[in-house]
């Protein structure tokens, strides 16, 4: 085994600082539930949680107090409604005032490609006309040194660690992802430490085998946890369903504190981990969720 | 004639809108159900993009989520979001953005981040998400909302997204590509822009519906359009579709 393949608690333990930006990414896809749980059983506190969609992971990690600061795009329960969480952080303060920075979804994309790149902005068209530059003095305005034209720009972000779920990694963590793949890639080569999370080790010939479905290659990797339902109730295609009975179930579980606190108490402190979780969730119930096949044509490699 | 609910309305009304072969950014909620009715319908080439990344969808269930799974199974392409916000909407692709929110005002201009004050908001509401962005370069965009005087006041307490800007349309100023807010679909009828003033009119009214009931539904004294159209109501089709196939548990139409 290679020195990077540990466990999501020492991985968590090792990587994640109180203070520290913070990404766990995934558009809806591959968000990796399991490292936030780990992040507010060990209390970490005053993070700079970054994500486009702060989704039920931030409502949660805001609710268990670990969050100063949220930067964002779209704050909701897509298709549901409210965050309930994080708007008792952000409007009143429980159990601990969260400040927000905010953007558009084209804003955060290119962050994070600035980010990547390793340039101090990104210019884009977008944010004229619109009230956000007012609230966010980090949205500003340039003028194209070729044509004249007006842009927006945004500045990088490059977060102390990306905790990046993919389907499946070797032992380098050469991670492949397959479905929609959200700002997966950006967010891991903005980040100064990367932690792949994948549903399933592979030897690296498997990843040799279909290179170009390696959106994260090992060299920008310092840790490598492998845990089977990691993402639930987000999901992993091919591996398992969205749980969508649940992020509608989540509105009455957040409503009010005492039901998220609950939920927080019986779901993440009170387990050890994801294996628990997995057991207590209960076979049958992870069956319902198990994917269908439906395996891609393979190509030909050769030459 | 069926009995129908005001959403249904919404929905089918929005759906004859898309033509065959059109490139469509899709939301979440309503503007999701009205286009992938019309993909069952008189559309089956309308290319669906969500901005998740997923092009060319086939959803064979409807997506709770713009993120959902059955939007990348069977889909032309799926890309990363830089692709689809930098490649297909920054370049330019995109015929039509649906876009929703809290509050518009008589330009098409859309809240979807606050009521009240931005730092202590009444009520703080998810924010721009690609909103801004389709807005700005869609070349053109349909709304889908409710109607109230509180969703249509004579101001908005915030601009997410651009529509027309203001009576001198600004967004030409701006250079945006897109031309900007094209129709508003309500639960009480459709408006369209006066093309010198850039001020909703209203244009269509749903069946039952008067004009005194749309001008009591809305914050300013909105123009109308003389005589405004009586839409056709949802047939049994378009219905059976909705209430069998795409929102069975009426997850969207409430």
């Amino acid at each position: 085994m290679s020195g990077k393949v540990m466990t999501m608690a020492r991985a968590v333990g090792e990587f994640v600082r109180d203070g520290d930006t913070v990404v766990i990414e995934g558009f809806t896809h591959l968000i990796c539930f399991a490292a936030g749980h780990e992040i507010i059983r060990q209390r970490k506190r005053e993070l700079v949680a970054c994500r486009l969609t702060p989704d039920l992971i931030y409502d949660q990690l805001a609710a268990a107090g670990c969050v100063r600061k949220l930067v964002f795009s779209w704050a909701g329960n897509p298709g549901v409604g409210s965050l309930f969480g994080l708007r008792r952080a952000v409007e009143e303060g429980i159990p601990s005032k969260v400040e927000i920075e905010e953007y558009s979804h084209f804003g955060m994309v290119a962050r994070f490609m600035a980010g990547a790149s390793h340039l101090p902005f990104m210019h884009l068209k977008t944010f004229e006309g619109s009230d956000l530059p007012r609230k966010n003095k980090n949205i500003k305005f340039i003028r194209c040194p070729y044509t004249g034209k007006r842009f927006a720009t945004v500045p990088a972000l490059n977060p102390d660690v990306s905790i990046i779920q993919v389907q499946r990694a070797d032992e380098e963590g050469n991670g492949q992802i397959w479905g929609l793949m959200g700002v997966q890639r950006e967010a891991a080569f903005a980040a100064k430490k990367v932690v792949v999370v994948a549903e399933e080790l592979v030897p690296g010939e498997v990843i040799r085998a279909d290179p170009n479905r390696t959106l994260i290659p090992g060299l920008i990797v310092s840790a490598v946890v492998i845990e089977p339902f990691a993402a639930h109730p987000s999901y992993a295609l091919g591996y398992y369903d969205r749980d969508n009975d649940f992020y509608v179930e989540w509105a009455k579980i957040s409503k009010d504190r005492a039901g998220l606190e609950k939920y927080l108490e019986e779901w993440v402190y009170g387990l050890p981990g994801r294996k628990e979780y997995r057991e207590k969730l209960g076979a049958e119930y992870l069956k319902k969720l198990e994917a269908d096949n439906r395996p891609s044509g393979s190509v030909n490699y050769g030459y | 004639m069926a009995d129908y609910t005001p959403s249904e309305m919404m929905v089918a009304r929005a759906a004859r809108e898309l033509n065959n072969g059109e490139v469509v950014f899709v939301g979440i909620g309503l503007p999701n159900v009205a286009c992938n009715l019309a993909r069952r319908l008189h559309a089956p080439g309308l290319v669906l993009i969500y901005e998740s990344g997923a092009v060319g969808c086939v959803p064979d269930r409807l997506p709770l989520s713009i993120g959902d799974p059955c939007l990348a199974t069977d889909s032309i392409s799926v890309c990363s979001m830089v692709e689809v916000f930098n490649y297909y909407l920054q370049g330019g692709l995109i015929d039509v953005g649906f876009l929703g929110g809290a509050q518009v005002d008589r330009f098409g201009n859309i809240n979807s981040t606050v009521i009240g004050d931005y730092a202590r908001p009444k009520v703080r509401l998810p924010g721009s998400g690609g909103a801004c962005e389709i807005a700005i370069h869609a070349k053109k965009i349909i709304m889908v909302l409710k109607q109230s005087p509180k969703s249509f006041p004579e101001k908005i307490d915030f601009i997410t997204s651009p529509g027309f800007i203001d009576e001198v349309n600004s967004r030409r100023n701006f250079g945006f590509p897109g031309k900007g807010p094209s129709l508003i679909i309500t639960d009480f009828g459709v408006y369209g822009f006066n093309k010198n003033t850039y001020e909703m009119i209203l244009q269509e009214i749903y069946p039952g519906v008067t004009v005194k009931d749309v001008k009591a539904n809305i914050g300013w004294n909105v123009k109308v359009g003389r005589p405004p159209k009586v839409t056709a109501p949802p047939t049994d089709e378009e219905l059976r579709i909705i209430r069998q196939d795409l929102d069975p548990h009426r997850i969207h139409l409430r």
